[in-house]
């Protein structure tokens, strides 16, 4: 391709597409590439989709993205291997109101439709096209980005990295290391068919109206780790993901463990005679603000999965990715209009621009966790057991005094974890937080 | 459970990878695997082989104490060049268009 673009953009995920979209409607020209046969079919999550990130790219998307069912309704489980669960919900009415604020989707339509948008507002993109490496010039400065097509050099003024989270393009061009398996959780999740109303009816919600469970407790079998379901409009997601670290030192297969997860008598009830229509895996960077690479550089800037934008905590990926994807945008846009060139300096505004941002602020925030929940097995594994051994203490009614039950429960805390531990654990909990 | 030095156990019973494979949809790029493995030596030494227990799509597995690699079912995943620590994946994404064709994802 002998055209020169103001911007390349490499994938066509949630931040690729909001960076695009971004630059385009900016009337910069901008072209996408994509290796998937069409945008979406290379992509994972769960899915929810929080609106304030979309919102700021695209007004109006409520009213004709391919959404699922607006959340009402959030349950946290924590759930044994095989038996008990123990858990919270959190339903309010306020969620039902429009705006709604969260919605699940699935990716692979919500994906496709965002990609519309980019190519309505004057984006180039090609799908079914792996871009295999970066151009430099003899400075270094990237100029473009090279594609396994003959004569496949394309060039460019700033090329963004929305690859995903294995990004061998800036891994390849010696822009970052490739990430590790103690900051990577490798998830599995299945597509579960069922009519509309069965969910509507087991889930106890209206039409439109989703419910969210989110899992944590021994069914990871102690390793860092959490499961999740989801409704959309006549499918269920189900998944779970641990860190590759754990699963490769408690030599447990990721589908054991969704098994496991599909079996448990919480779960198996919501989802029997649910039709599997798709298996899938995906890799979720989780290391965190401590695990981030080199944001920018001369003519190139990482965005998304690829950059590491996950807030493990709180379960949040898509929303980092749009926002991150949107300030590279934005950066380039304030660039150009100045008529000042993409260098290191000028995009370190990029930089500065998620520093401001809840992006930069909630990873900073949260930057002691993924060390913190690897030297503290007992935080998943052991607590959650102990919650659930206590209640169901509490909830036998069998004739025993409570004051025995209570000194059972002790007992066994106190077997499970020594008094220093306890007191160790609360300290380093809180540190890691607040 | 500390089996780091143990092999990896087979597929638990009951649970068949393949079958949940066959509801995917893929585009094979025949003579084509987007995954090599550098060096088969060395995947003879190494005694944990976390590649063959990580994978979700069961494209590695043990044939005879042997690593054996079939990309078809492939997910795209990255885990195996992530957990193998004697960095012996060679990783790339099949050429444009090929391999896993997500209807959901």
């Amino acid at each position: 391709m002998s055209e020169k673009f103001d911007v390349i953009v490499v994938g066509a995920g949630p931040s690729g597409n909001a960076a695009a979209y971004t630059l385009a409607r900016a009337g910069l020209s901008v072209l996408q590439l994509e290796r998937g046969e069409s945008p979406g079919t290379k992509n994972v999550q769960g899915a929810i989709l929080y609106a304030h990130a979309l919102e700021k790219i695209i007004p109006d998307f409520r009213d004709h993205a391919p959404l699922e069912r607006h959340v009402v309704e959030q349950r946290m489980w924590l759930m044994d291997e095989a038996q008990a669960c123990s858990g919270m919900t959190y339903r309010d009415e306020q969620f039902a109101q429009p705006p709604h604020y969260r919605y699940t989707i699935v990716r692979a339509r919500f994906d496709r439709w965002f990609s519309e948008q980019v190519r309505e507002a004057g984006a180039t993109v090609i799908n079914e096209t792996t871009v295999t490496g970066l151009l430099k010039d003899k400075n270094g400065k990237v100029v473009g980005v090279q594609t396994e097509r003959d004569g496949g050099e394309i060039r460019a003024d700033a090329v963004i990295l929305a690859d995903g989270v294995n990004s061998l393009v800036a891994q390849r061009a010696g822009l970052r290391e490739d990430i590790r398996a103690e900051h990577a959780a490798l998830a599995v999740k299945e597509m579960l068919f069922l009519p509309r109303e069965t969910i509507e009816q087991r889930f106890g919600i209206g039409e439109e109206q989703g419910v969210v469970i989110e899992i944590a407790g021994r069914i990871t079998h102690g390793m860092v780790g959490t499961g999740f379901l989801y409704t959309n409009h006549d499918s269920l997601a189900i998944g779970i993901g641990c860190m590759l670290s754990d699963l490769r030192r408690q030599q447990l297969s990721p589908y054991q463990l969704l098994e496991g997860l599909k079996r448990h008598p919480s779960i198996r009830p919501l989802i029997e005679g649910a039709e599997m229509k798709e298996y899938a895996a995906h890799v979720i960077p989780e290391g965190g603000y401590k695990a981030l690479p080199r944001l920018y550089g001369d003519g190139w800037m990482i965005v998304g999965d690829s950059a590491g934008f996950v807030n493990a905590v709180h379960r949040e990926g898509s929303n980092l990715a749009m926002t991150s994807g949107r300030l590279a945008a934005e950066t380039l846009i304030a660039l150009k209009t100045r008529d000042k060139p993409f260098t290191a300096s000028n995009l370190s505004a990029y930089k500065a621009a998620l520093d401001g941002s809840f992006v930069m602020k909630d990873l900073k925030k949260y930057a002691e966790v993924p060390s913190f929940l690897h030297g503290n097995p007992h935080m998943l594994g052991t607590y959650p057991s102990l919650l659930n051994t206590a209640a169901r203490e509490m909830l036998m009614v069998d004739g025993t005094d409570k004051r025995t039950k209570q000194r059972r429960i002790f007992a066994e805390v106190r077997e499970k974890r020594s008094l220093l531990g306890l007191v160790g654990d609360s300290y380093r909990f809180w540190r890691a937080f607040k | 459970m500390s089996a780091a030095n143990n092999a990896p156990a087979a597929t638990p019973p009951g649970i068949n990878v393949e079958e949940k494979l066959f509801q995917n949809r893929y585009r094979v790029d025949p003579g084509r695997s987007h995954i090599r493995i550098k060096d088969p030596v060395a995947c003879d030494g190494c005694a944990p082989k976390p590649c063959v227990v990580c994978c979700p799509a069961g494209a590695w597995r043990l044939e005879e104490g042997k690593v054996d690699l079939v990309v078809d079912g492939c997910l795209e995943c990255g885990s195996c060049r992530i957990v193998c620590d004697r960095d012996n994946v060679d990783w790339n994404y099949p050429r444009g268009g090929f391999g896993i064709l997500f209807k959901f994802g």
